[in-house]
């Protein structure tokens, strides 16, 4: 069983955002990146499957050079090895950015193929799902849980409103993962120090071929959103803030 | 040119989205000056496309088959490639819902194209649509515009459009029966089932104290439950928290929980990622308590103390028994 799980590296959750000069983009001086939340889960997913059955796990990440150090960590917690597409995504539409994958993992042969159900930068949340049109596989998103079966796999999606369903589909697949569906483990000492000695193998868009068609959507412009309300915000010491916020809300919201 | 908006029905119920988006499409009709459509698919839907026939629209299409009466992404895109291919649409519009997530992108892919995912608004630049959509979990928002030719396509966000904005008229139906084999469908979908009986209903609670990933460990939620009673609310908390046990699933408040309207919501330590959001900001008065002050939270708060919850709570809940 070879299990290929594509992660991607994005900037650290409680990171202050600026724009960028050219309005298109944020300001990447001075940010620190870590995976994304729901592809460490993914990662988790894959690294259990193949404890129960077998197998091998490649983790698979696009980004530029600093990308590395998310596959470092990947390596380090149980991959057996990982290929990095070395390119600044952020660059591509999800097409785009679906078809390198794709031609990433062509050689692959991958039975099963998990991501995090979006990514907490661009949140398109589409990437899982066009790899698996582009690769001709069958898919299902939202997964809380990946079990073997005698046609392939059985997996627990998650629906609105608190409801699940099971659906059984044949492999190869492709299935997005949840987040916060299982505890995350840590890197040991030991997966750490092996890390260092696993394979990663390096490809481009020009290694691979792939020359980037037409973008079809077009980011015109990032901004910090305007608030919607008028947020009152009360200040001082947190005794008097309080009392500031007890006062309106019974004086004024009249909820108390 | 002209737009189709594709409405969520689930065993005859409408997905609530379903009029946003129809909504949404009459309005983008308007400013473009174009024509409106609305597609609805599954089967036995005669009722339901009935139901759209009383709307303003320029056409309704009701997409019927037997293989679409349990959803599977396989029949859902090839129905909705084969009716595309027939009407023409240059925009199609979806709710942004856990099932359009799960077959739109398939769809687009199938057509060359990207869809433009949980837009929140649109505006009308020069004869092109523009849309909004939020990135790093709402902190920033972008402008999106497609390239290339149509079909193009777009799923809105719960409650960015109003559903009591749909507007009224008489428009005929059209049934299309697309060809799909059951050959055709990979997956096989079992029943629907919920984990366990909610004992919680927070739909009805007045008060809500709801808590987030800043609450740090499972033995700090006790602060904030005595704020909830302080409050004489109900508990409730933000996914991660829930995820990790620390409060069962049924107080969840969010897309994947329960969507909440309360007089008073308190956040406290949630950030306000569009799943919460989205999950409670019909909610009267909203407060926020959070230490970074840049947290999507306050843009729907009504109140709101920047600072440390560890500090604050305890002296929210004093200031509360004082005012009793």
């Amino acid at each position: 069983m070879k299990i290929v799980v594509a992660i991607k590296q994005v900037p650290a959750r409680d990171s202050q955002l600026r724009i960028a000069a050219s309005g298109k983009w944020i300001d990447e001086a001075d940010l620190s990146y870590e995976i994304n939340e729901p592809d460490a889960y993914a990662l988790e997913a894959g690294l259990q499957f193949k404890e129960k059955h077998g197998g091998e796990v490649v983790a698979l990440c696009g980004g530029p050079a600093r990308a590395a150090q998310t596959i470092r960590e990947a390596l380090a917690k149980g991959a057996d090895r990982a290929i990095h597409l070395e390119e600044d995504m952020a660059a591509f539409d999800p097409l785009a950015a679906a078809q390198l994958l794709a031609a990433a993992l062509k050689s692959e042969g991958a039975d099963l193929i998990l991501t995090g159900l979006q990514s907490d930068d661009l949140g398109y949340g589409q990437t899982g799902v066009i790899l698996a049109e582009l690769l001709g596989m069958p898919h299902a998103t939202l997964i809380m849980q990946v079990e073997k079966n005698e046609g392939g796999i059985r997996v627990k999606r998650e629906l609105e409103d608190g409801w699940f369903q099971h659906v059984d589909m044949p492999l190869p697949a492709v299935l997005t993962i949840q987040s916060g569906i299982s505890k995350l483990r840590y890197a040991t000492l030991m997966g750490i120090k092996k890390a260092k000695t696993k394979e990663v193998r390096h490809v481009t868009a020009e290694s691979l071929g792939v020359a980037a068609g037409e973008a079809r959507v077009v980011l015109e412009r990032v901004y910090l959103p305007e608030r919607s309300k008028h947020t009152q915000l009360f200040e001082g010491s947190p005794k008097e803030a309080a009392a500031q916020l007890v006062e309106k809300l019974k004086f004024e919201a009249r909820v108390l | 040119m002209s737009i189709l908006a594709v409405l969520e029905q689930r065993a005859g119920q409408w997905n609530r989205m379903s009029f946003e988006t129809l909504a949404a499409a009459q309005q983008m009709a308007r400013e473009l000056g174009t024509t409106a459509g609305a597609a609805v698919l599954g089967h036995g839907i005669e009722n339901l496309a009935g139901e759209l026939a009383s709307k303003q629209l320029d056409k309704v299409y009701a997409i019927e088959q037997d293989l679409l009466e349990n959803y599977t992404p396989d029949a859902y895109c090839l129905a909705l490639a084969q009716a595309i291919d027939l009407v023409h649409p240059e925009f199609v519009l979806f709710p942004h819902s856990y099932q359009v997530r799960d077959f739109l992108p398939k769809l687009a892919t199938s057509f060359h194209g990207v869809a433009v995912s949980d837009a929140i608004a649109h505006r009308i630049d020069n004869g092109r649509l523009i849309l909004v959509r939020q990135l790093f979990q709402g902190k920033v928002n972008a402008d999106v515009r497609f390239a290339g030719d149509g079909p193009h396509f777009a799923s809105l966000q719960a409650g960015a459009y109003r559903a009591d904005q749909v507007v009224g008229g008489t428009a005929p139906v059209e049934v299309i029966r697309p060809s799909i084999a059951a050959a055709q469908i990979r997956t096989a979908p079992r029943e629907l089932f919920r984990e366990s009986q909610r004992a919680v209903d927070l739909t009805a609670a007045e008060i809500i104290v709801s808590v987030g990933r800043g609450i740090k460990e499972a033995d700090n939620i006790a602060l904030v439950r005595k704020l909830a009673d302080a409050l004489g609310g109900e508990l409730a908390a933000s996914r991660p928290i829930c995820d990790a046990g620390w409060l069962p699933m049924e107080r969840q408040v969010g897309s994947s929980g329960q969507t909440v309207a309360p007089k008073l919501y308190v956040a406290v330590g949630i950030s306000g990622a569009i799943q919460h959001l989205v999950g409670m900001k019909g909610s009267r008065i909203v407060v926020a308590i959070n230490k970074d002050a840049e947290a999507p939270i306050f843009e729907v708060a009504d109140y709101g103390i920047v600072g440390d919850l560890f500090q604050v709570v305890p002296e929210l809940i004093a200031a509360i028994e004082k005012a009793k």
